[in-house]
């Protein structure tokens, strides 16, 4: 993989912050847009911006047309079997609430049992809690090793025959860990529970495939793998998706409306209540061509490359402590010394270098790791070692600077 | 390098109250308390007061945060002790001005050490941190007067 030529087609990495160019360091919070993206969306709005599957005119039908082409990309993209298991959301949030809240409300009583695991992003966890509350069901942790990774065995252990979901990320957003989903979804097959898989980590940095994990939801977002902000999706098996309730009414999703009752368009729209996210599906598309060229395991292997070596260098830093398993995805989070992470994060910035300080979304994780807030370096395909080692030095910097007071 | 720019942030004054905080800790006796969070990065203060007659008799904050959210926290349980609360309020009103990079003068009102903050104006990620203690006075004022 040619970095300076992938450097190259984003134009935001060009620049100068503080003083100094620019080393964004925090692409697992959002990541940034090739020209390919601003330019489609560009197109779009300049060329063919009209509302989709409504109406005959031209416009109508090129919008249509490419909203539904993107869907067709997505499908590929996680080799769905049918569009019509391709929902469009507004990201992986959104997609995960629409599971719990409907699947959840039908299927959830007192007595059964929801799994998840300490490491989760809230939005696998808050969903869960809301529906455990509404529905008398039990949400229940799966223990997590002090590496932060997941044994199987325990796996096991806590998925019962109570167990009607199991909702757990592939890619941890803090520790980095990638989790066994594919064998925890046989798991919990057979108990009879269905599985969600939140893939906002691991879609826009691996292969996905959905019949191979055997996942029955698989959730993520456009904004962490090159698309715009605003738009996800929710895969779910035909058979599921088809037994459930729309949790939006109104606009796209309907059939006939009459003045007591109405009816449901079919699969995959009658998800998608309102006027789609047009715009956000026709950039995710060309988010997905720009992914393909490349091609996810070229990434991948950048990616595992970088966090190695930033796993090395990070660790020649006095007073460095990283959380997480050796083998990760490309993200280290890490505390320095006793310098706290938002004042870590400031002088880094000066240094024109972008990280994350705080919890990352991930309260009970900082809770199990015992701290109160962490630093993170998230990397994707256009980082370079140069780049960490511009980290490296901006955290010697900051020892420096700290290093009286300390 | 340089380190012009992050020095008009990190203060002496204010590294010291990081390092060594005034009145962290819990107060005995009648008091009020006040938790305060800022859900975006996880700072947590909590500010307790103790109220007589309008005067704010005594001040202690514990919690855990950068060195701004506490060294503010150290400042400002510091200037409010002692002080009537309207004064404290009106501090705080102060401060807020001072967070936006406004120029404050009130001769009644001595800012002390809380003047050593008025850099934090220029890295608006921060103004949050600094911010945090003073919205729990707030807000435990308020409740106080709602009693």
């Amino acid at each position: 993989m040619d970095v300076k030529a992938v450097r190259n087609e984003f134009p935001i990495l060009h620049q100068e912050v503080n003083g100094h160019p620019l080393v964004y360091l925090d692409s697992s919070a959002t990541s940034q847009k090739p020209r390919k993206v601003i330019e489609k969306l560009d197109e779009y709005y300049r060329g063919y911006n009209s509302n989709v599957h409504r109406g005959v005119h031209t416009l109508g039908t090129k919008a249509t047309d490419e909203y539904e082409g993107a869907r067709e990309k997505v499908r590929r993209f996680i080799n769905a079997s049918s569009i019509q298991e391709v929902i469009f959301t507004r990201g992986t949030t959104t997609a995960i609430n629409t599971v719990a809240s409907s699947y959840g409300r039908a299927n959830f009583q007192p007595g059964d049992e929801i799994v998840i695991t300490p490491m989760e992003h809230h939005s696998n966890i808050i969903p869960w809690q809301q529906i455990a509350k509404e529905t008398g069901a039990t949400l229940k942790y799966m223990p997590l090793q002090p590496d932060g990774t997941i044994r199987l065995e325990d796996a096991k252990e806590t998925i019962t025959s109570n167990t009607k979901m199991v909702a757990i990320m592939q890619v941890s957003n803090v520790l980095g860990t990638i989790n066994p989903v594919k064998e925890i979804a046989r798991i919990a097959h057979e108990q009879n529970a269905v599985i969600l898989v939140d893939g906002a980590q691991s879609a826009p940095h691996m292969k996905i495939d959905v019949q191979d994990l055997d996942a029955d939801f698989f959730a993520f977002s456009g904004h962490k793998m090159c698309g715009p902000t605003g738009i996800g999706v929710l895969y779910g098996k035909k058979a599921l998706l088809n037994d459930m309730e729309p949790v939006e009414f109104g606009g796209e999703m309907i059939d006939f409306v009459n003045l007591y009752d109405s009816t449901w368009k079919e699969l995959p729209w009658k998800f998608e209540g309102g006027t789609p996210i047009i715009a956000g599906a026709v950039g995710l598309g060309a988010a997905i061509d720009f992914l393909n060229d490349i091609g996810l395991d070229q990434i991948q292997e950048h990616e595992h490359k970088l966090a190695q070596y930033a796993m090395d260098r990070m660790q020649t830093v006095e007073g460095m402590q990283i959380y997480g398993p050796e083998e990760r995805a490309g993200l280290v989070t890490f505390n320095l010394a006793d310098v706290h992470p938002h004042d870590l994060a400031t002088v880094l910035d000066a240094e024109g270098i972008a990280v994350r300080a705080g919890h990352h979304c991930a309260q009970p994780l900082m809770r199990w790791l015992d701290v109160s807030a962490t630093a993170r370096a998230s990397f994707y395909l256009y980082n370079t070692e140069e780049e960490i080692d511009r980290l490296v030095e901006g955290l010697q910097t900051t020892k420096e600077y700290f290093g009286d007071v300390f | 390098m340089s380190f012009n720019n992050l020095d008009t942030l990190y203060r002496q004054v204010i590294m010291d109250h990081y390092k060594n905080p005034r009145n962290r800790g819990a107060i005995e006796g009648d008091h009020m308390t006040v938790d305060m969070n800022n859900p975006t990065c996880g700072d947590r203060i909590q500010l307790q007061l103790q109220v007589e007659d309008g005067v704010v008799k005594d001040a202690k904050f514990d919690g855990e945060g950068c060195s701004i959210s506490l060294s503010s926290a150290s400042m400002m349980t510091q200037a409010i002790k002692g002080k009537p609360v309207d004064d404290a309020l009106k501090m705080s009103e102060i401060f807020s001005e001072l967070m936006q990079g406004n120029d404050v003068e009130d001769d009644n009102i001595d800012l002390g050490d809380i003047e050593a903050l008025q850099g934090v104006s220029k890295f608006p990620a921060r103004i949050k941190c600094a911010t945090l203690a003073w919205k729990a006075m707030e807000k435990g004022v308020d409740e106080e007067k709602q009693d």
